[in-house]
């Protein structure tokens, strides 16, 4: 029996090589110089002049996500208290969007929100003003949200599911008001699945491209437009962009340490998500 | 990310697990029939979107033609500028048989000894280029290439909105009355270019400081401009949606045969004159194939068929001979030679140059230079908000026990 | 999510259904947000336009559909697509299935670094796995002189990140299983491989099935990581993005309808095969 640990070698080495190495190879190409080859800070420090992408991309994530958590805590909360015979249906319909590829959402959306849109058009019929939205950072942050809303919405709704209602109603006999039952029972209780929520949310909402070109227009490009341009772009350097993808990586990595603090992060579930 | 679909199976179990599961398999069940039959070779032939005629609307389906006279398959993909062309083959991320790169990056490919010198006994049909367009500046002993297409870059404008007047200068691509409803290249050379123009300079130029001037320039237009495009302007100059952009002549076969409201202008400043060329990467497997692909690109028919469709100019007088007079004495496809004079080609700039130009390009689609400061700002915050919180548990647990 | 584990799986004590009005409006303006773009992208595919306009309506027609049928490069993507996403997916569950079983005997700080390691690309921005990978790809690609990124690099980039999915899916199952019964095999002078496929694998089949349709989902609809990784070939997302940079036709949205049409198909058809089961467990 203990022998049957080592069928595993397979798959580690497969994963050192494909995942370990790669990774390497992008700390490799972030210190090195694109011409010579030889070790450079270089590339590190000319993210500075990219600052305004990062600082922008965490803003718009970081907003994207907070709005994906007010919509979705609600919605999750009413789908935990509906009818169990209509629960299924219901976060089926919920995920069904999920399964079309995200680019063809975000175009649709491209002809709901411009000038000329449907949206626009509609508002025109019934004698409004028209709205200019597309090619805003509200666009984009919408684009965010449609997304990666059902993200959020799935892991809420499995835990909030979970709740025994005996416990409702134990807090409720010992004279907890509505209020009080949600701030010291309900939300303590969901926050696992809030925090995988936000974590689900926000990695791909900082690192997302096309969404911005799509519906961000000319001002509003992201961390991952910018690795894509320097990579397969109209600006190429690997080696700058290995760079880019390195700090966003450190990024991330620490804002998942963060929520993982707020997980007790023993469970499966912590798991998968670090 | 993916986590959520593993959520969603997980979290449901029961009914969702099956469902959601076999749902791909869609596409799959609808064009099964599909596995064409395969010939030995396929050549990977990469082009400009919208740059080949494709069969619709009653033209002639070129790489069809081409399999059906040769038996050779085409594997057919498309890019949006030179730049990301380039950047896929630099980086080595695709083996392609088949290129049209403009001008500049022609010369910028031979400099890098990206391309394969041309066999052309394989190519008869090259003695159907003109003369003017044999042996060009960027591939001066006429190794690598054969010219495709040929245009100016222009102004396209909404003429219920802007008049032809303010179309005759590129100031009006930063005009602030029409902010908003500008698009402009999605790509360093051309934006450059334009930038340079209005400037009074030359874009060829290997003085930094003209090029700094004209990324300030264009970081000045970030705010005014709707989006930087390439083919969408198409979608959204026809819509109404943009009223400037500064694209190629030849696509005004579509914007402006096919549109009463928009207009064709090359402003006063002067403007690029731009060839794109077929080339063979270095890399190519099927030179050959390769080879007979571009001889039948050139034969005068498919040239004809060709360029009756996309709209650009061809370099072969037999083609342009079968046109309709009415397109060829047309000053958009076939500019006259005064406007040509008012023009300069894209030459190779230097290495140096090369990448100041994408640095600055990045910067100036980032909204201009950042700041350092900030940047290490943000890594420290979020290591402070890591610590703070780590701190916080910690002592929170120590507490509790 | 420890405090939720205490109680029951599934609280039935509480009452449920009781749904007021303001959540039901709440529910229906949801739903509005996120199938109002579908309905849209559904209704302009039979639009009969020849400006091309996403959003004026100008008469009903079945031309774009036609024109998708005959789309030779949509038929190769789709093809090309289907293909990585078997491969991929029978490869990772195998993969993975032998792997988890060797994950569930370890312990220690190996279990935690391997399971770390198991984490880390779903955790890690696609982007980011997509450059890394492509950077190796190219390197492997120079160093072993074979022709450039293609189908083989898409298929081991598909592998690598649907390998964890596998992972996860199973484990849980070998953790629930009495690992007694195994030995019990083996007491009894069972081959450890049969006494695997035997024993073991019919309890964690659930696992296993759900780690490959989850494998072949993910692998399908794919973009990012592919899009670093293709080379020269085309899977439909790749195509679906060129199509989105060109200009617009109505094709797009005939295909967003053909796809969406598909997916909700069999969703229906696996849901009332489920059902039928269901029927013939309680007769």
């Amino acid at each position: 029996m203990t022998r049957n640990k080592w069928i595993s070698g397979p798959y580690l080495v497969w994963m050192v090589l494909f995942i370990v190495v790669p990774m390497g190879m992008v700390v490799w190409f972030a210190f090195t110089d694109n011409v010579t080859g030889v070790f450079t800070l270089d590339n590190i420090l000319r993210i500075g002049n990219y600052s305004n992408v990062f600082v922008r991309s965490i803003w718009l994530g970081a907003l994207a996500t907070l709005i994906c958590l007010l919509i979705g805590y609600p919605l999750a909360y009413i789908i935990s208290r509906v009818d169990e015979k209509y629960q299924n249906v219901i976060v089926l319909l919920i995920m069904l969007p999920m399964w079309m590829n995200f680019l063809l959402r975000t175009y649709a959306w491209m002809s709901l929100l411009e000038d000329n849109g449907i949206i626009n058009n509609l508002l025109a019929a019934i004698g409004l003003p028209r709205i200019h939205m597309i090619n805003t950072s509200g666009a984009v942050v919408l684009g965010m949200v449609y997304n990666y809303l059902p993200y959020m919405v799935l892991p809420l709704y499995s835990v909030l599911t979970k709740i025994d209602g005996s416990v409702i109603e134990a807090a409720q006999d010992l004279g907890a008001n509505r209020f009080q039952v949600f701030r010291r029972v309900i939300f303590p209780m969901s926050m696992p699945g809030i925090i995988s929520g936000i974590t689900m949310v926000f990695v791909p909402s900082v690192s997302t491209f096309i969404i911005s070109k799509m519906l961000g227009g000319g001002g509003n490009m992201l961390i991952g437009d910018l690795i894509e341009m320097e990579f397969l772009g109209n600006s190429y350097n690997p080696n700058l962009g290995s760079a880019i993808s390195l700090v966003l990586m450190v990024l991330i990595l620490i804002s998942m340490g963060i929520m993982n603090q707020f997980s007790d992060g023993e469970d499966a579930t912590g798991g998968v998500l670090l | 990310m993916r986590a959520a679909r593993f959520w969603g199976l997980v979290l449901s179990a029961g009914c969702l697990m099956g469902l959601c599961a076999p749902s791909f398999s869609a596409a799959q069940i609808s064009s099964d029939p599909v596995a064409s039959t395969r010939s030995d070779v396929t050549i990977n032939v990469y082009n400009w979107g919208e740059y080949i005629s494709n069969g619709t609307e009653g033209s002639m389906d070129v790489n069809a033609e081409f399999t059906a006279r040769t038996g050779i398959q085409v594997n057919y993909t498309t890019y949006d500028t030179n730049e990301s062309m380039y950047a896929k083959l630099a980086s080595g991320g695709g083996d392609y048989d088949v290129i049209i790169p403009s001008d500049y990056m022609v010369s910028r490919m031979i400099q890098e000894d990206m391309l394969a010198e041309l066999d052309f006994a394989n190519i008869p049909n090259f003695q159907y280029i003109d003369g003017d367009f044999k042996n060009p500046d960027y591939d001066p002993d006429n190794k690598y290439s054969v010219p495709y297409t040929w245009g100016v870059v222009g102004l396209f404008y909404n003429t219920d909105y802007v008049t032809a007047e303010e179309a005759q200068s590129w100031s009006l691509l930063w005009d602030e009355k029409y902010a908003g409803k500008i698009l402009m290249f999605d790509n360093s050379r051309d934006s450059f270019g334009i930038a340079m123009k209005l400037l009074g300079y030359s874009f060829n130029t290997e003085d930094e400081q003209q090029w700094r001037e004209a990324a300030d320039l264009l970081v000045q237009q970030v705010p005014l401009v709707q989006s930087y495009a390439m083919d969408q302007i198409f979608q959204k100059m026809e819509s109404g949606e943009a009223w400037i952009a500064p694209y190629y002549s030849g696509d005004a076969a579509i914007l402006v045969e096919e549109n009463d409201n928009i207009a064709f202008s090359v402003p006063e400043e002067g403007t690029n004159y731009f060839v794109d060329a077929i080339c063979i990467p270095k890399t190519s497997t099927h030179k050959a194939e390769a080879e007979a692909y571009i001889n039948f690109l050139c034969d005068p028919e498919i040239s004809y068929e060709n360029c009756s469709y996309i709209g650009y100019s061809t370099p072969e007088t037999a083609a342009k001979e079968m046109m309709d007079p009415e397109i060829t004495e047309n000053e958009m496809y076939y500019p006259s030679e005064e406007t040509i004079a008012n023009t300069e080609v894209f030459i190779h700039l230097s290495d140096t140059t090369n990448q100041l130009l994408d640095s600055l390009w990045a910067e100036v689609k980032m909204g201009g230079p950042g700041q350092v400061g900030e940047l290490i700002a943000i890594l420290v915050l979020f290591l402070g908000l890591y610590i703070g919180v780590v701190v916080y548990k910690r002592r929170k647990r120590a507490r509790e026990q | 999510m420890k405090k939720a584990k205490a109680v029951n799986e599934r609280a039935h004590t509480r009452t449920r259904g009781n749904t007021s009005p303001l959540s039901k409006l709440y529910m229906a303006l949801i739903f509005l947000f996120l199938y109002a773009p579908i309905v849209v992208l559904i209704i302009f595919s039979f639009n009969d336009t020849k400006t091309m306009s996403r959003s004026v309506w100008s008469g009903f027609t079945f031309r774009w559909y036609v024109r998708l049928w005959e789309d030779s490069l949509i038929q190769e993507a789709v093809w090309n697509t289907v293909i990585i996403a078997v491969v991929a997916a029978l490869f990772s569950t195998l993969f993975g299935t032998v792997a988890a079983v060797g994950i569930s005997h370890m312990r220690g700080w190996r279990k935690k670094a391997v399971m770390n390691l198991t984490n880390f690309p779903m955790v890690n921005p696609e982007i980011v796995t997509g450059v890394s990978m492509m950077l190796l790809f190219v390197f492997g690609a120079q160093m072993l002189h074979i022709s450039s990124l293609g189908i083989w690099s898409i298929i081991i980039a598909h592998v690598t990140f649907c390998l964890p999915y596998v992972i996860l899916s199973v484990l849980p199952k070998l953790r629930q299983m009495d690992p007694h019964l195994y030995e019990a095999a083996q007491d009894l002078g069972c081959p450890p491989l049969r006494a695997f496929i035997k024993v073991v694998l019919p309890q964690i089949m659930p696992g296993v099935v759900t780690g490959m349709i989850m494998a072949f989902t993910l692998s399908i609809d794919d973009f990012v990581i592919t899009y670093f990784c293709s080379g020269t070939t085309q899977t439909l997302p790749i195509y679906i993005y060129s199509m989105t940079r060109r200009r617009v036709s109505p094709e797009i949205n005939a295909l967003s309808t053909v796809l969406f049409v598909v997916i909700l198909i069999l969703l229906v058809l696996v849901n009332m095969r489920r059902s039928d089961d269901k029927k013939e467990v309680r007769t």
